[in-house]
């Protein structure tokens, strides 16, 4: 039992391809790798040239799951190279949308893909014939968050009214007024979820995580605000590269991002709720108690908790949205291509998820640079591996492996965004 | 007409930029007004959650939707998937979520596979983006409709 290997050739119920490697030596965790190997995806390269109209369909395509973070960074930082703050209906009609692709992503995430993991099935189709009334909430709840982003988006899936400005078209008042009612239904859902995975027992494991997401004075986290840490960071966008790098690693074709001292830092629901509790409303931070969390959150097993929580909270944020939405004068502010460099982080359901774009003078883009949420988790989600498993290995080869994957589904990782990523090896020697 | 009081629904599934892959939503409107008024004609994306919501409640599904290419494009195969899990390699899984194939075993799971669930595939050649279906897919269209309106008359 001293040397084991375990590998994972390709993981299941995580978004794309990539595995993993886990490297026992006397009894000791001596090497966890995470490898991502999709093809590069070239994303950066070829929006070069392309012009700022077309930016918000191009970026939608990196990601199935989460095409609204891709669209909101994108369309943020090119209007911060404008100079153009959009306000009003039209920013709150974007949290809308976000709160649309939160609740899609997160409740996929937590009722087919993880709660398997805490329920000790092989996947969410085995887990239904036991857990129908689970899964059925789970669907319906996910469905409302496909209504928010088809009748913003004009589909659930890719959508294709985000613009540089605004939107293409904007909804009237009426066509909101079922979504608020299938929201009301949610609300209740989204609670039933949260209390359905509070009860899941939960490995007793934390470590002190640098945590990184936005902070914003008057709303927890999605198109705005300060990148800050709970080791006293707190930058602007535009500040990024000052103090985050991304580095190559021989077993991933996705880069890794370290903090410039070279440490590892967690984004993505964990370190948004430890950052943002208070912004929570009280309703919700209340529930989040009554779940078993503290104000801070650092058992990563527990992050399938704060997905639910952040499900509750976009649920209530998209009623608050629809109750209060006065419809604007027009769908998109006025654009005039210029020349600039414009940055933005916006937060997506894995965390945060940062642009850079260089602009021509004729509306063309020069250069992009998009870090998404999972090559900045990539770093953290090896040391949980290398830190959480050898206390596991008294546990057979199969349930070793099961718990290494569920490591790694803490994080939710979407491999195909991070493709710039699953198998898994546990090598015993 | 299969269904028994309950609702029967024919579903074209695909996404109709994607050249063959919107033979089904192709057939779905070859239907329309061929079939019993009764008959609901529904086009999707596939969405699991979505078709979940489209499968619950009826007596009878018929789901039409492009397949794989294996060399034989144009050709119509007829499942029944009350009786059986739907062939993985025809109906390729996307990485991005549930595809139909996992979205009827959910429905099975969950007990809301409606009791008649027959699904129609038309093997696909192309899915360039937005290329019209290729001839022998086009060409199929009519034939699956005719195959449907005579399967739910009879």
């Amino acid at each position: 039992m001293g040397n084991r290997t375990i590998k994972v050739d390709y993981l299941a119920r995580v978004e794309g391809e990539g595995a993993f490697k886990v490297v026992v030596r006397d009894g000791k965790v001596q090497e966890a790798e995470l490898r991502i190997f999709e093809p590069p995806r070239f994303f950066e390269a070829f929006l070069r040239g392309r012009s700022i109209d077309e930016l918000s369909d191009i970026v939608a395509r990196i990601c199935g799951i989460c095409p609204v973070a891709y669209q909101m960074s994108a369309v943020h930082a090119v209007e911060n190279a404008l100079g153009i703050t959009v306000d009003g209906p039209l920013r709150e009609l974007r949290r809308l949308l976000y709160c649309g692709e939160w609740i899609e992503s997160h409740v996929l995430h937590v009722t087919m893909l993880h709660a398997p993991d805490f329920l000790g099935y092989q996947g969410g189709i085995d887990m239904a014939r036991d857990h129908g009334e689970a899964v059925r909430r789970g669907l319906a709840l996910k469905k409302a968050g496909n209504d928010i982003l088809t009748l913003l988006g004009g589909r659930e899936i890719h959508p294709i009214n985000v613009r540089v400005g605004g939107f293409y078209r904007a909804p009237r008042r009426r066509e909101l007024a079922p979504l608020a009612e299938t929201l009301k239904r949610a609300r209740d859902q989204a609670l039933e979820t949260l209390r359905w995975v509070a009860g899941f027992d939960f490995p007793d494991r934390e470590r002190d995580y640098t945590f990184v997401s936005l902070r914003h004075p008057d709303e927890y986290p999605f198109n705005e605000g300060h990148i800050v840490s709970n080791r006293g960071l707190d930058i602007a966008a535009a500040d990024y590269d000052d103090h985050f790098g991304e580095i190559h690693v021989a077993h991933s074709t996705a880069l890794q991002s370290r903090m410039t001292d070279g440490g590892a830092y967690l984004v993505g629901p964990l370190a948004r709720y430890s950052l943002n509790f208070d912004k929570l409303s009280p309703a919700v931070q209340q529930a989040a108690r009554e779940a078993g969390l503290g104000e801070v959150c650092r058992n990563p097993y527990q992050s399938i908790v704060v997905r639910a929580v952040e499900a509750l909270h976009a649920v209530e944020e998209a009623l608050r949205i629809i109750a209060d939405y006065q419809e604007p004068e027009r769908p998109a502010m006025a654009i005039e291509p210029a020349a600039g460099v414009g940055f933005a982080a916006t937060e997506a359901p894995r965390g945060m998820l940062w642009h850079r774009y260089v602009l021509n003078g004729d509306g063309t883009i020069a250069e992009a640079r998009i870090v998404p949420p999972t090559s900045q988790n990539q770093a953290c989600i090896e040391e949980d591996l290398t830190s959480f498993i050898g206390g596991f290995l008294d546990l057979p080869d199969e349930a070793l492996q099961h718990r290494c994957e569920q490591t790694v589904r803490n994080y939710d990782p979407c491999i195909s965004c991070a493709t710039h990523f699953l198998r898994l090896d546990v090598d015993r020697g | 007409m299969a269904g028994g009081g309950k609702p029967c629904r024919v579903i074209g599934l695909g996404n109709p930029e994607r050249g063959d892959d919107g033979a089904g939503r192709a057939v779905a409107r070859w239907l329309a007004g061929r079939l019993p008024p009764q008959v609901e004609i529904l086009e999707r994306g596939g969405e699991a959650a979505d078709l979940l919501a489209c499968l619950d409640g009826a007596g009878a599904v018929y789901l039409v939707d492009a397949s794989a290419p294996t060399g034989a494009p144009g050709r119509i195969r007829r499942f029944d998937a009350a009786a059986a899990p739907l062939p993985a390699e025809s109906f390729a899984f996307s990485t991005h979520g549930l595809g139909l194939g996992e979205a009827v075993e959910l429905a099975r799971a969950l007990g809301s596979l409606p009791p008649h669930c027959v699904v129609y595939a038309i093997e696909g050649q192309a899915f360039d983006p937005g290329a019209p279906l290729s001839p022998p897919v086009a060409a199929a269209v009519a034939e699956a409709g005719g195959l449907l309106t005579r399967e739910i008359a009879g």
